[in-house]
């Protein structure tokens, strides 16, 4: 690929430059409205910068208004406390399934390529019923357990874990090292890379998730960032958007940022591993 | 597959052969906890939701009876239900094609210089890591009817404005242009590890032939290789399209008058709201059918690209 000299180049850049405003749009407008005053709001202007600024009553209201950080940290709880088990319950499984010889290897993980193709809005019915059944609807418990068996994880660390070298496993177990101890040991550190992506797919996917915290989550001291933005909406700030804007701008903020940090690893996580939707 | 633990191992004692032999225990162990988790959060709830679809079972109701296909039956004659597929549909044929071809516009043009590469793959990325239903309460105010930007600016040049989410004739519409906007970088970073794949002798191979334009190159070099690729973000754009519910939930909620009603919207109200659990099963059950099928197609076409390779 050469470098063409700017000029010839400008064409492509401005092609380029026009989509990216249009995908930006809601982002610039999301920023502006968030420190307009409601007046002004109201006026329909396409200016950008506010006459007068009302970041401080924006902002402060919906701090006011909503628990704001207790939804941010119920994200995280969530998001971590599904990524925890996941992981937990997936790595050990891999291993097996990788590099182990056992009676039933096959049919285990016929069932994992079965999981593959379940959306995970299919089961949502009768989890309900067992949730509720066991009394744990409005609790993290709710949040975190349909998704603690992640056949996508399972499939991704057996792919990976095949390319480890059987010598590595053998060596450590001429040492002396148990199975346990070899997962822990050898193939846990080795599991980092396949670990990140995983770890960047599942954030983006459950903390974006709306569809079953709707279904078990009915107390406000529980709701994750989606369903704050929900409630807030609807019931509080109707029409005003500049506080809504606000909000919204809250609680999309972490991961975005933490996407223009790690660019690079985002987009390859969520590619790599996006396949599962 | 089997053998792929054992092969190319030099340790071939005795003590390791027991072991190997000793593995099943082991193995047991260690896939346990996964196989618990599946069979209660995966493979029972399946079984459960198969059942439930040809019960007449409603959420706090002491009993249930078993009546066959007549909640399949009962789909035939509700009008929600056939809003929702069709609307399903226009909404995965309006995002298929408009997101996978914006991206493939993008990702070419991206791939043609040197210039902002990083840069313009992190701003059409960033939708895929936001918020969906906070990015849509930004769209709600982007698109209103009397304050919205993209109004005023229509007002500016002229032309008419419509009430983006709140008229039937235009929701879907609306709300499948913020789903393209939604999918585009997605596909885009597929496109362009698809492009990077393309060998370069190929485009001087098609310069020898005549191709001069970068269009010509395009149709001679650039589309018959990303075939594969195409097939592929094709069926995983409609996969991800058939689930749409974020956006609808929060801006529409199927309305007006069922002009945006979808099918995992219908589900949900079917089971969370009406409390129709066998009813809401059925419906799940077609949803579930739907993205086999779509799975299948990607499976058969997947085998295609192996023979071809």
């Amino acid at each position: 690929m050469q470098t063409r000299p700017l000029i010839s180049d400008l064409p492509r850049l401005a092609l380029l430059s026009l989509a990216a405003l249009v995908v930006l749009a809601p982002y610039i407008w999301m920023v502006a409205v968030s420190v307009k005053p409601q007046d002004e709001v109201f006026k329909a202007s396409l200016s950008l910068i506010p006459q007068k600024w009302a970041l401080i009553e924006n902002y402060g209201k919906v701090l006011k208004t909503i628990p704001i950080w207790t939804y941010i940290v119920n994200g995280l709880i969530v998001c971590f406390g599904i990524l925890f088990f996941q992981i937990l319950f997936a790595i050990p499984a891999a291993y097996a399934l990788a590099k182990l010889n056992f009676r039933g290897r096959e049919l285990v993980f016929g069932f994992v390529m079965l999981g593959l193709l379940i959306p995970y809005q299919t089961t949502a019915l009768p989890l309900y019923l067992g949730i509720h059944q066991l009394g744990l609807l409005n609790s993290y418990t709710a949040l975190i357990a349909p998704f603690t068996c992640s056949v996508f994880a399972i499939f991704l660390f057996r792919q990976f874990f095949r390319a480890i070298p059987d010598d590595l496993i053998n060596a450590a177990r001429i040492d002396g090292m148990g199975e346990l101890s070899i997962v822990w040991r050898v193939i846990v550190p080795n599991a980092v890379p396949a670990a990140t992506a995983f770890a960047i797919f599942s954030v983006v996917a459950h903390w974006n998730d709306l569809f079953w915290p709707l279904i078990v989550i009915q107390k406000g001291n529980l709701y994750t960032p989606a369903m704050g933005i929900l409630a807030f909406r609807s019931v509080e700030a109707g029409e005003d958007y500049g506080a809504l804007m606000a909000a919204a701008l809250l609680v999309t903020a972490p991961l975005v940022l933490a996407f223009l940090f790690a660019q690079r690893r985002f987009i390859e996580g969520i590619t790599m591993t996006g396949l599962k939707g | 597959m089997a053998d792929v633990a054992l092969s190319g191992s030099p340790f071939n004692e005795p003590r390791l052969a027991r072991r190997m032999r000793g593995d099943a225990g082991i193995a047991w162990l260690l896939t346990l906890p996964a196989i618990l988790a599946y069979l209660a959060m995966i493979l029972l709830p399946l079984l459960a939701v198969l059942a439930l679809a040809f019960t007449d079972y409603e959420f706090g109701a002491r009993g249930f009876r078993w009546i066959g296909l007549a909640n399949f039956a009962d789909m035939l004659s509700d009008r929600t239900f056939a809003a929702s597929i069709r609307n399903t549909v226009i909404y995965c044929l309006f995002v298929a094609p408009l997101s996978i071809g914006i991206a493939l516009a993008l990702a070419v043009l991206i791939e043609a210089g040197a210039r902002g590469r990083a840069f313009y793959r992190a701003v059409f990325f960033l939708p895929v890591v936001s918020l969906t239903v906070a990015m849509a309460t930004a769209w709600q105010y982007l698109l209103h009817p009397s304050i919205g930007p993209v109004n005023a600016m229509l007002r500016m040049v002229g032309a008419g404005t419509p009430n983006w989410l709140g008229s039937s004739d235009w929701v879907i519409v609306s709300l499948g242009f913020i789903g393209v906007w939604e999918n585009v970088g997605f596909n885009l970073v597929l496109f362009l590890a698809g492009l990077t794949a393309i060998p370069r002798e190929l485009y001087a191979a098609s310069e020898i032939d005549g191709a001069r334009s970068g269009l010509s190159k395009f149709w001679l070099v650039t589309w018959p290789m990303l075939g594969p690729t195409m097939l592929f973000v094709i069926i995983i754009t409609m996969t991800r399209s058939i689930r749409v519910f974020d956006t609808v939930q929060t801006l529409t909620q199927g309305g007006p008058n069922n002009a945006s009603e979808v099918l995992l919207r219908t589900i949900y109200q079917e089971g969370f709201h009406y409390f129709r659990f066998g009813y809401s099963a059925a419906i799940t059950l077609v949803f579930l059918v739907i993205v086999l099928g779509l799975m299948l197609i990607q499976t058969r076409l997947i085998d295609r690209r192996v023979h071809y390779g």
